[in-house]
Parts: structure tokens; C-alpha cells; sequence
């Protein structure tokens, strides 16, 4: 019987995903459980797998285009099996998905009727069960972890006792001697289970090093406080100006600006900044595209537009992915020095710390200037030490002589 | 402690138990003066004469009737079939009358009967004489089904199965009768219902009995020394009663359970231990239980085919892989 494959709720609150990569063709024997394809959801790229045996007869959707949940993407059957009455199926043409059929019985996993238990409640509106072990959800159950931010590595994601011995427990301790009002538990909200999904994904798989310079910010602070002067909206910040040049560093450093695949690495021509930014209860990093082509002005109003609407939870996911490289700057806060963590796929990201003034020796004597600390956190699988130290020469120069931005 | 085959244990099993109680004795085809088919009794006629040691014809379902009519009226008799496929024939008197005088005489009669003989495929006899029917007689409610591995454990369970008050299916092994291991001298029992854990281990059980103890042990020593996986090797000993404890003592340790049995697949015995394990341990597994089993068709004559048909270390360490979630 044939099986059909379509767009799966791979986060509880996705509602569309953008077909990545297929990573079986026409023509390929599939068996249930198989990766077909990665998707990337409102969250995080995902793998699509197979409900079903036999070969990929038919792939609907190519590879980069975006489809509503519940839409038919490819069709798997037996090699010889009429498969004709499928693919008249509204909703399988291109471009359309406003009427779509409703997701079939047999090809998604029916939503959770019952519960497990209070302690390991779904969202309601998860929509895609999670697939887990007996074993694993009693851990899960014991140790207050929230299954839906670990990824399982058993067959079709199957979530198994070694996928949470490396899990990021929940806020759920397990029950010590603690005097019953000692402490609060508090659910986990969708956007802090993202975080620590996305985190974990980071800092266990991605190999990070670290690169820190310390900038001398004098003229980039008195070509700032010049610029300002004018008077002129909307004023120029740090930040805007730090993204401005990572941006043209970038470009000119292409192996800084890519994206880690697994088995290539995509460079990209253009910069998409990243740009950490603190909500309620936890971050998200929405996206500055082409800052390399931008100007100080431009970057600064988006950058006013995107936080204020990230602040407001308005952002679209649109806005908040495909990001190249990114910045986190926790300077306003009077931190020094600080690592950030990848946001994967990317390869890197800069920590900036406060402007300070220090004593620097200069020519035999000691003088005080305004100095800032920047430091690189590298996927060493893209970046090598010599690569991103480079790069962060050229941030260093075009900080300490801001006319070069223009260059 | 000596090593003595397998056979030789259930020849000094029978003749302690015969020694030991008048009462008890043994009947079948070529028991006496040939010594048994596969040299079980030998000595036997000898020792005690022929009022206790019976030659028969080749009468299945007659012999058996009189076994059953004699466990009725207080002797302890120990049928000798020569092989359990020649069973087939008296499975009525097993079945309908051993099983079943003690609930129908409302606990009166008591069958304390042994009905023993080699079980499951040797080499090339063909598909009516290869076939392992441990399953078929642990469905019965009022048997017990034995089936030992080892000359050691075959020794102390018929002893204990002689002793029993209840029919007791004795299931040997034409392949494990010249088979050697050590037998403590001097008097011992195994009670029956207690599994034997021949291998310990920490990362997947596998549960087996009477001849896959063997393959199960070896596809444990590769699987250590190839994948650094320790296996716990369960002997179940007793198909019926079950010892459940054992079982799901080492599934709690291990999280992983694969189920080796010489007998088809379809309600095999291994049917029935995964119905244990997912009733009693289901929060403790970590991976579907595996079951390896002979293959389901009539075994073939061919020796190429029927050494595929049989359940091998090689069926065994795939199946840990699965439920190890290595392959």
C-alpha cells in the first residue's frame, strides 16, 4: 500500500516548513524510519522521516520551497504499484494549500489522546507525538526532563536511555529532602524549551574555541558621538556599529560566513547577521539579511524595528532564521568579557563586552583609553584558529579606524 | 567435580530416584535390553529388573495410558519416548488424562508421571522429526515442562521431576546428549520453576533454553569481545511454571531482552516471556523485546537449509544489535 509522505508538525508550534534538502531521490528504496528529507521548521532544521517501506516514487515539492503542514510532499509505494490516484490529490499541485485535505490516518502519528502523566504533559497543541522508549519516559518522568526538547536517536527518532544521559535536565529536580515551599516549579515556556533544545544542540555536538581581542574603541567612539551630533534619526548605538563592521569583515572573510551541513559547508555570499536579542523569559536572535550591503543607518533602524518587535514576541519565523553569523552583546550590561554559544548551522558568533576605560601602555608610558573586548566562538569543523583570528584582525581595524567601513 | 555427559546425567538421575523409591520406574521402547535408544538406561534392566525397567511395543498412546493408569493407583512411572515426535501419537493421554485426573477428581488423583525423551531437530531427520514441542505442552494448564541445557541442570531437574506429584514434560536433547559438564557427586535437586542465569551482564539479556543456551553463550563471548557489550545469559531451565522473577530481574538491570528458542516463532515460548517482561518491566525497556526462533516453516531435509532454519549465534548478535540500537 502506498504511503504518503507529507509535511509533518516536526515543533509543536510549526505550521508551515521549508523543504531543505531531499536526502533520498526518486527512484531510492525507503524503509519506515529512513530520513527522507531535512525541513526547517519555525525552530530548528529537522528530519522528515519515512511512515512507510518500498521505493520514493514521487517527489512533489523541490527542494527550497515552503509547504503547510499536512501537505503531500512525495509519495512512497511499491515499485510497480499505481500510485496516479494519489497525485491527483488536491493540494499536490504547485503553489496551492489554501484548501488542504486534512492530514491522513495513515502517514502522521495521531496527536496524544491520553497523556502520559502531569509530569511529562504535552502542549496541547503538540501535534506530533513524541516517540520515546518506556524507559526513557520513565527517566524523563523521574528527572523532570521535558521530552520535547530532546531528539531522539533510535529508529524514527525514537527518543532512547542514551539520548537523555547527554539531555539538559528540567527544572523539575527530582524530589530531594526540600521543605515543600523551599522552591517553585515552573513549566517550561515553548520559547525556554527552543532555547535549551537549540543550546544543548549547540554546545554537545558543535566543537567551539574561543578568540578574544581587546579593540581600542577612541575613534570608533568619537566617529559615533560626530555622527550623533548631526542630529540625525535614528542615532547610532555600538551595536549598529559592531554589526556593521562584522558584516564588511565577513565579506571579506567568506570562510568566517558559512554554515556547517554535515558532509559540505555552505559559504555564503551575502552576510544575515544574527543579532542576540533578550525577551521575556529568554532570547531569540532575529535577522539583520545583507547587512554587508547596508548602511550604519539602515542596520540601525532595522535593528531598532526587529528588537522592539522580538520584545513583543511579533517576530515572523522568517525573521528570526537563516542567519549566517551572529553578535550577542551583553557590553550594556557592564559584562567584560563573555562566550556566546553557536547558533547552529552557523559557524561562528561574537560575545562584545563593555566599553571600558583602561590604563594601556603606550610608547613607554601608561594612558587611559576606551577599550572593548570581543570574542569569537568558532565551530572549529568550519573555522581554524589562523581563519577566525584573521577575521577578527580586520574587525580589530576597521573598529579602531572606523573610515575603513566606508573602504 | 566429574564431567560427565549429559546422558550419564539422567542415567544417575533415574537410577538414584529408583534406588531411592520403589515406586518409580521406567517404560518405553528399547529401554531395557537395548538400553535406550540414545544409551539413557543403560544398565538399567540390569540394575533393576524388568518388573522396572519395561520394554514396550511400539505402542505410543498404549504405553503412555498404562504410565498414566499407574501414576493413578500410586507408582511413580518415567516414560521414555524416543523421540517427542513419536509423542505426537500419545499426546491425548498427556494432555486429556495426565493433565487433567487431578482437577477432574476434584484433587483426588494426583498423575505423579515423567514423560521424558529428546525434543527439537538433531541432523537431517526431516521435517516430522525435527520439531521442538515445548510450547505446545507449556499451553496445557496441569504440566510442567522442563527442558534443560546442561548435563548439571538435567541431572537435579529430573530427580525433582521424578519426585513431583504432577505430569512432568521432560524435554532432552538428541544434540545435547553427548554433550559434558560438571555434575557435583553425591545427591542434589534443582526445584523446578527456577531460571538459571548461566552468563552475568549489564547491557541486553538473552533468555533461552535447553539446546539455544549454547548459541546464546557464544553470541555473548563475541558480542563482548567485538562490541564490548556485556550479555546476561538467562537459562529459563523450567518453561512451566515460569520463573518470572529472574527474568524481569535482568531485563530491570539490562533495559534490552532478546528471547532465543529452537521452536517456531508463532506462540512459542518466547511469546509468552515477552507478554512477562511488557506486562511487569514495560517502564524499565529501552528498546522492543527481539525473539529469535527457529524458522517458521517444516524443517528442510537439505543440511544447507536446515542450518539456516535453525537459530544460530550469528540470528542471536544481530538481534542484540537491533535492541542495542547498533545496527
Amino acid at each position: 500500500m502506498a504511503t504518503r509522505v507529507v509535511m509533518e508538525a516536526l515543533s509543536p508550534t510549526m505550521e508551515e516548513g521549508r523543504l531543505v534538502k531531499w536526502l533520498k531521490q526518486e527512484g531510492d528504496a525507503v524503509d519506515a524510519g529512513d530520513v527522507l528529507a531535512e525541513v526547517e521548521t519555525d525552530k530548528a532544521v529537522m528530519e522528515l522521516p519515512a511512515r512507510g517501506d518500498g521505493v520514493l516514487r514521487k517527489v512533489l515539492v523541490p527542494a527550497g520551497s515552503t509547504v503547510p503542514v499536512g501537505q503531500l510532499v512525495a509519495v512512497i509505494a511499491a515499485a510497480a504499484e499505481d500510485i496516479s490516484a494519489l497525485l491527483r490529490e488536491p493540494g499536490t499541485g504547485k503553489g496551492e494549500g489554501a484548501a488542504l485535505p486534512p492530514p491522513p490516518k495513515t502517514a502522521v502519528p495521531a496527536p496524544r489522546s491520553q497523556q502520559p502523566s502531569a509530569a511529562v504533559a504535552l502542549p496541547p497543541a503538540a501535534a506530533g507525538r513524541v516517540r520515546a522508549s518506556p524507559l526513557a519516559r520513565r527517566i524523563a518522568r523521574e528527572h523532570g526532563v521535558d521530552l520535547t526538547v530532546v531528539r531522539g536517536s533510535g529508529p524514527g527518532g525514537r527518543i532512547i536511555k542514551r539520548d537523555l544521559e547527554r539531555a539538559p535536565a528540567g527544572p523539575a529536580a527530582p524530589a530531594v529532602a526540600v521543605p515543600s515551599a523551599g522552591y517553585e516549579d515552573v513549566p517550561l515556556t515553548q520559547i525556554r524549551k527552543t532555547i535549551a533544545r537549540r543550546l544543548a544542540e549547540s554546545l554537545g555536538p558543535v566543537p567551539h574555541f574561543f578568540l578574544t581581542v581587546e579593540i581600542d574603541m577612541e575613534r570608533a567612539w568619537d566617529a559615533r558621538e560626530a555622527l550623533n551630533a548631526l542630529g540625525e534619526e535614528p542615532q547610532i548605538t555600538f551595536n549598529d556599529i559592531i554589526v556593521k563592521v562584522v558584516a564588511q569583515a565577513l565579506q571579506q572573510h567568506r570562510e568566517c560566513n558559512a554554515w556547517w551541513q554535515g558532509d559540505f559547508i555552505r559559504y555564503f555570499r551575502d552576510v544575515h547577521i544574527g543579532m542576540a536579542v533578550a525577551v521575556d523569559q529568554g532570547l531569540i536572535t532575529p535577522v539583520i539579511r545583507h547587512a554587508n550591503h547596508k548602511s550604519l543607518r539602515q542596520i540601525a533602524l532595522e535593528t531598532r524595528d526587529l528588537s522592539q518587535r522580538a520584545r513583543q514576541r511579533r517576530l515572523t519565523p522568517g525573521e528570526y532564521t537563516g542567519g549566517t553569523f551572529s553578535v550577542s552583546n551583553l557590553g550594556m550590561l557592564g559584562i567584560q568579557q563573555f562566550t556566546a554559544v553557536i547558533n547552529p548551522p552557523e559557524a561562528g558568533i561574537v560575545a562584545v563586552g563593555a566599553i571600558t576605560p583602561q590604563p594601556v601602555a603606550d610608547h613607554g608610558t601608561v594612558t587611559i583609553r576606551r577599550r572593548m573586548r570581543l570574542t569569537m566562538s568558532c565551530d572549529h569543523r568550519v573555522i581554524d584558529g589562523a581563519t577566525g583570528a584573521k577575521f577578527l584582525q580586520t574587525v580589530q581595524r576597521m573598529l579602531e579606524n572606523p573610515l575603513a567601513m566606508a573602504w | 567435580m566429574p564431567l560427565i555427559t549429559y546422558r550419564d546425567a539422567l542415567n544417575q538421575a533415574l537410577r538414584e530416584e529408583m534406588e531411592r523409591d520403589p515406586s518409580v520406574f521406567l517404560m518405553g521402547e528399547e529401554v531395557g535390553v537395548y538400553q535406550g535408544a540414545y544409551k539413557v538406561s543403560r544398565g538399567l534392566l540390569e540394575a533393576f529388573g524388568e518388573r522396572r525397567v519395561v520394554d514396550t511395543p511400539i505402542a505410543e498412546l498404549g504405553f503412555t495410558g498404562i504410565g498414566v493408569g499407574a501414576a493413578m493407583v500410586g507408582l511413580r512411572p518415567v516414560i521414555e519416548f524416543m523421540t517427542w515426535n513419536f509423542a505426537l501419537l500419545a499426546i491425548d493421554e498427556v494432555i486429556n488424562s495426565a493433565a487433567k485426573l487431578l482437577y477432574m477428581s476434584g484433587g483426588q488423583i494426583p498423575i505423579p508421571i515423567v514423560f521424558r525423551g529428546p525434543g527439537g531437530a538433531a541432523l537431517q531427520l526431516g521435517a516430522q522429526h525435527s520439531q521442538a514441542f515445548e510450547s505446545f505442552y507449556a499451553h496445557v494448564p496441569g504440566l510442567k515442562v522442563v527442558a534443560p541445557a546442561t548435563p548439571h541442570d538435567a541431572k537435579g531437574l529430573l530427580k525433582t521431576s521424578i519426585r513431583d506429584d504432577n505430569p512432568v514434560v521432560f524435554l532432552e536433547g538428541e544434540m545435547l546428549y553427548n554433550t559434558k559438564g560438571e555434575v557435583p557427586e553425591g545427591e542434589y535437586t534443582i526445584p523446578l520453576g527456577q531460571a538459571d542465569v548461566k552468563r552475568e551482564g549489564d547491557d541486553v539479556t538473552i533468555i533461552c533454553h535447553s539446546k539455544t543456551v549454547a548459541p546464546a553463550l557464544k553470541a555473548a563471548d563475541q558480542l563482548a569481545e567485538q562490541l564490548q557489550l556485556s550479555a546476561e545469559v538467562v537459562d529459563l531451565r523450567t518453561i512451566r511454571p515460569l520463573d518470572v522473577a529472574t527474568v524481569l530481574a535482568s531485563v530491570r538491570k539490562t533495559n534490552r531482552c532478546v528471547i532465543v528458542e529452537e521452536g517456531w516463532p508463532f506462540c512459542g515460548v518466547g511469546a509468552q516471556v515477552v507478554h512477562e517482561i511488557q506486562h511487569a518491566a514495560f517502564d524499565d525497556l529501552d528498546a522492543p523485546i527481539e525473539r529469535v526462533t527457529g524458522a517458521d516453516v517444516p524443517m528442510p531435509y537439505n543440511k544447507h537449509l536446515e542450518r539456516a532454519t535453525k537459530p544460530g549465534p550469528e540470528h542471536v548478535i544481530a538481534a542484540v544489535k537491533r535492541v542495542a540500537y547498533l545496527d
